[in-house]
């Protein structure tokens, strides 16, 4: 009888055991390969103390197939398709960096219509992949709906590209020398309908995601990259720019006629934080949305009748010697590093991907982070794997 | 400032560091001694008339026939906006060179990739080990002599 009283006290024995100051140890997280906001297969071994992340450290290469080396084995247009598959998010624009890279070393003069088809692509790529950027960095962040908006409106840039070459990701449209093939009849329209449809929509995302006070609170003033750092680490395209650096190839550099339009260069302001926190990096994507919307404009109503395509011969020989050649990309600026020794297929073949080096950046970002700061500063360099291991 | 300028400005202010220099063609640049690299790559970016702040790539290209391992540092300035590189050849057998990640932290992926896939060793580099191929892989990839493992963790690797 007496046993049982006893026994339904409560036990508070161990109460004497905690010591008064609670003694937490670091812990190895595995951020990936497969987690859904490394877009794709990047692997993070976080050092974190409690909420805190010490050391970030990205493990990358699981998509890495040596494009590099594959092309001193293929000849010239044959590596276009290679191209494609590195930022499988824009490959039209990896297209046209692989193709000036190598027109401007053979001397090979692009016909006028070819150049203005190739801005168009390029841009409306850039809308395409922004829009996937946009929309998964709201997906990170909590918000499903803007995603399905995104991707509705991605949908139909496909379907214009589709018309175009047939193929929804994967273009190899822009090729040495031109384009593949001539316009669909009635592309200048069905384009003009989307512009016309899609315009209106960036102020809806505005609404959805970028005024959003949850989004802004998860976003503001997280991962802040001052411009220093970020010119440091290499950075280009719109890390750079949500950092307040005006830097735009499309400017600096011209190339394809680009000097010929009219656009702005957005760059992050700190609206709701530091300059060059998430949300910068963030809505510097929205705004040239609006940008390339206009270039695309522009571009429609310069077309005129003309051949697409320059006269390229059968077995295309570049003459020895070696350039650098690089484009703005969506993501940054995508270098080709071509070495020639007169063949017909590169001696050498190096590829600069900016999400390579947008992601190089990482460690430096999420030093002494939150651990659930770690999807935001991710989401916010908006890398693709593809590119990163090539 | 133009491409000739900048050349003879580097020339000028590094005493015979530069080996040779190419300001036309379609990839300007000066090879430098590799023991004087470090010293040309800080000047060109702390002097205010060159300010080459960003480190655009480094390159590295397998030369057999010469046994030479050539690196390719290509730097673009975003306030002037100019942009050159800068050339090294190293001794195919041992090719080691210091690390410009001091100057440009930028270079930290870079010159791991360029250990990882050519054999380049980096002085004072803070975290040298492979990047995109297994900690544990034999052989540089790029390297034009380079043959496949024919078997990885007991997975046969087809030709």
């Amino acid at each position: 009888m007496n046993d049982i009283r006893l026994q339904s006290q409560p036990d508070l024995s161990y109460q004497d055991e905690i010591p008064a100051d609670v003694r937490t140890e670091e812990l190895l997280v595995n951020m990936g390969p497969q987690h859904p906001s490394t877009h794709g297969v990047l692997r993070v071994v976080l050092q974190t103390d409690g909420e805190m992340v010490l050391k970030a450290t990205p493990h990358i290469g699981y998509l890495h197939r040596c494009a590099e080396k594959i092309a001193e084995n293929v000849t010239y247009p044959q590596f276009v398709p290679y191209t494609d598959r590195m930022d499988y998010l824009a490959a039209m624009n990896n297209n046209l960096g692989f193709a000036l890279a190598v027109e401007k070393m053979a001397g090979i003069e692009v016909p006028p219509r070819a150049q203005y088809i190739r801005v168009i692509f390029a841009e409306l790529n850039r809308i395409a992949s922004h829009l996937v950027a946009v929309g998964t960095y709201g997906l990170d962040m909590g918000a499903f709906t803007p995603f399905l908006y995104c991707f509705r409106e991605r949908e139909w840039i496909l379907d214009l590209f589709e018309s175009a070459c047939g193929a929804r990701l994967t273009y190899s449209y822009i090729t040495i020398g031109g384009v593949r093939q001539d316009l669909p009849d009635r592309f200048a329209d069905m384009c003009e309908e989307f512009l016309d449809f899609f315009e209106h929509k960036i102020v809806e995302y505005n609404n959805l995601l970028s005024y959003n006070h949850i989004f802004i609170q998860r976003t503001g003033n997280v991962g802040v990259c001052p411009a220093p750092l970020a010119v440091a680490y290499g950075l280009t395209g719109p890390c750079l720019r949500g950092s307040g650096v005006k830097w735009d190839l499309r400017k600096a550099a011209p190339y394809s006629r680009y000097d010929e339009f009219e656009f702005d260069v957005p760059v992050g302001e700190g609206r709701f934080g530091t300059v060059g926190d998430c949300w910068d990096r963030y809505f510097v994507r929205v705004l040239e949305l609006t940008q390339s919307a206009r270039i695309v404009r522009q571009a429609l109503q310069k077309l005129s009748p003309g051949p697409v395509e320059a006269k390229v011969p059968r077995s295309l020989k570049l003459p020895a010697g070696e350039i650098y050649s690089e484009v703005e990309n969506p993501r940054g600026q995508l270098g080709f590093y071509i070495v020639s020794d007169g063949g017909r297929s590169p001696y050498r073949l190096k590829v600069r991907g900016p999400s390579f080096c947008n992601l190089s950046i990482l460690t430096a970002l999420a030093k002494n982070c939150l651990l659930a700061d770690m999807a935001a500063i991710i989401g916010s360099l908006d890398v693709v794997m593809g590119e990163v291991d090539r | 400032m133009l491409l000739p300028d900048i050349i003879s400005l580097i020339q000028a202010q590094t005493a015979e560091a530069v080996v040779a220099a190419s300001a036309d063609g379609l990839h300007p640049h000066v090879r430098v001694k590799p023991e004087r690299l470090l010293e040309v790559c800080s000047y060109i970016k702390t002097e205010p008339q060159l300010n080459f702040d960003l480190l655009r790539c480094i390159s590295a290209i397998d030369r057999p026939q010469e046994a030479l391992i050539e690196l390719s540092y290509d730097v673009l300035s975003i306030p002037l906006n100019h942009a050159i590189a800068v050339k090294v050849m190293l001794d195919r057998a041992r090719p080691e060179i210091d690390s410009v990640c001091s100057i440009w932290p930028a270079a930290e992926w870079h010159e791991r990739e360029a250990f990882d896939l050519m054999g380049v060793s980096f002085k004072n580099h803070p975290d040298l080990r492979r990047i995109l191929m297994p900690d544990d892989w034999s052989g540089y990839p790029l390297r034009k002599d380079y043959q496949d493992l024919t078997e990885y963790h007991g997975l046969k690797i087809k030709p």
